[in-house]
């Protein structure tokens, strides 16, 4: 019997979690060149793979891929800029938090997708409204995680800071933010993850070039394989920049590995 | 002797939660510190005497009366006092060097004359080769003295100690006590020690102060004139097992009217 919490080693981690892709592919296969749905609605691996090579090399889909990947980066970062510096503001210092939380709260309710048809009213279908879509979606859900984290830390840490003489712009440079830094680094990664989702949304309306172009335009021809691979794409995409956020929080704050 | 503290009718409220009633925690209480005094301030737990060297440290408000350090009151927290909590308060994010230069960074040092003064209290400590550590790495009784490093390092006029060897085994606890008591001989800094432990207490202070149970007062003010440099087997000899049971007497009346249990 499994002992439970007892430790994986490293190798049989990633072998096993190369496995549930083998099995993935394996039942969607069976599936498919079984005969139990029809290509129509559901390729198979193979066609869904040869379908994705001929998007590479018909149809360009590099640049569809790099459009896309600007857009969730440029939205992305846009929202950072902004709901870091603010969510630290509001997590050190209670009066800006009353004035912005039940505002901020508010609009994390509303959905990004539900703002699309305005913001090409406002913004066209350029850009600038793919950019939009991004921001919004993020930016709330980010201020308020950042609040919450820079908030969160153990008041003795900044009692110890001020007793040792560190003054207000002491306690939020050298003890709140680098207390906090790890966690919304971390928060980061997660919004990144959900800005894939809008990115989508907003390239299924009135758009000439992205992923989430090329899978609207494959679905007039019931092109399954096509589809599927676009949406491939973006879980390899999304697994990778994971990946490459955990080995950063890794490298930059040695300090607070297991805790 | 010049007297460096004066505490001045210090009571200390907290106010009801919930519309419940407020809670005295501290009666009010006079005291005064001389230079160079290492003071324990013993008794049974949520005495207030956490209060008061909180107030001290000007981590909390008192209610009524005041604190005077140097003969200024004291309004907030500040690097002329420094503190050693209980719980663990390094800054994890900083190496041990780096957290022992905190305060003097904070006073706009030059990285060199930090870096001095640092070295001088690592060895002081007992922390040599272990400077580039994060506080993870370190053992319990190695946070501590990494904060009593941090806190001298600061050059404070009085050190405030809060139960810091509260959540130690008995041997590193010991050995903690005696670090202390060799640091105050050599620098002979004025100290201001919070516990409940009665030879702890004994051991290390020149006056034991011993405060009733909640709201707490002060009831009896005692001095220990054992020699120093003392060593740790003072705590055999026949002086120190008479300061040790008149306190316990008096810790242990304090302790059951706390626990509800007095007659």
């Amino acid at each position: 019997m499994p002992v439970p919490l007892a430790p994986v080693g490293a190798a049989r981690r990633i072998a096993l979690g190369i496995l549930c892709f083998i099995a993935f592919v394996a039942l969607w296969g069976a599936a498919t060149w079984g005969g139990l749905v029809k290509p129509l609605f559901l390729a198979g691996p193979d066609a869904t793979l040869s379908a994705g090579v001929e998007l590479f090399v018909r149809f360009g889909f590099a640049w569809d891929i790099l459009v896309t990947m600007f857009r969730v980066f440029g939205g992305f970062l846009l929202a950072a800029l902004l709901a870091v510096p603010l969510g630290i503001l509001m997590g050190t210092f209670k009066g800006i938090e009353a004035f912005f939380e039940p505002f901020v709260s508010f609009c994390r309710y509303l959905p990004a997708s539900a703002f699309i048809p305005l913001l090409i009213l406002w913004a066209g279908v350029g850009e600038t409204q793919k950019l939009l879509v991004i921001f919004i979606g993020s930016v709330f859900q980010l201020i308020i995680m950042v609040a919450v984290i820079t908030g969160s830390i153990r008041m003795e840490l900044v009692e110890a800071a001020r007793t040792l003489g560190a003054k207000t712009r002491g306690v939020v440079f050298r003890v709140m933010i680098p207390n906090a830094a790890p966690q919304i680094f971390e928060a980061l990664r997660l919004v990144l993850g959900w800005a894939w989702t809008y990115v989508i949304v907003a390239e299924l309306i009135g758009s000439s070039a992205g992923i989430g172009h090329m899978i609207i335009d494959a679905q007039r021809f019931l092109d399954t394989g096509q589809m599927i691979f676009g949406i491939f794409v973006i879980g390899t995409i999304g697994l990778v920049t994971d990946q490459l956020f955990k080995r950063l929080n890794r490298a930059l704050f040695p300090w607070s590995l297991g805790r | 002797m010049t007297d460096l503290v004066r505490v001045d009718g210090v009571s200390r409220i907290f106010p009801g939660v919930h519309g419940g009633a407020p809670t005295q925690a501290l009666n009010p209480v006079d005291l005064t510190i001389a230079e160079n005094d290492f003071i324990t301030l013993l008794g049974p737990s949520g005495c207030g005497k956490s209060t008061l060297l909180r107030i001290v440290a000007g981590l909390d408000r008192p209610t009524t009366g005041r604190v005077l350090v140097g003969g200024a009151p004291v309004t907030g927290p500040g690097p002329d006092r420094g503190v050693v909590f209980q719980a663990y308060t390094l800054f994890p994010w900083l190496t041990v060097a780096r957290n022992i230069a905190f305060g003097l960074r904070e006073k706009g040092l030059p990285r060199k004359q930090q870096d001095e003064i640092v070295a001088e209290y690592v060895a002081k400590v007992g922390l040599r080769g272990f400077e580039n550590h994060y506080p993870k790495m370190l053992s319990g009784g190695m946070q501590q003295r990494t904060a009593i490093a941090r806190a001298l390092a600061n050059d404070p006029k009085i050190l405030l100690l809060d139960e810091p060897f509260g959540a130690l085994d008995t041997q590193t606890r010991a050995l903690m006590q005696e670090l202390l008591l060799s640091i105050w001989e050599a620098e002979r800094k004025t100290v201001l020690f919070v516990t409940h432990d009665i030879d702890e207490a004994v051991f290390l202070a020149n006056r034991v102060i011993v405060m009733s149970a909640r709201p707490g007062r002060i009831i009896e003010d005692r001095p220990i004139a054992l020699p120093h440099p003392r060593h740790y087997t003072v705590k055999t000899t026949p002086e120190f097992q008479e300061h040790r049971a008149a306190l316990t007497e008096a810790v242990r009346r304090q302790a059951m009217i706390a626990a509800g249990m007095a007659a």
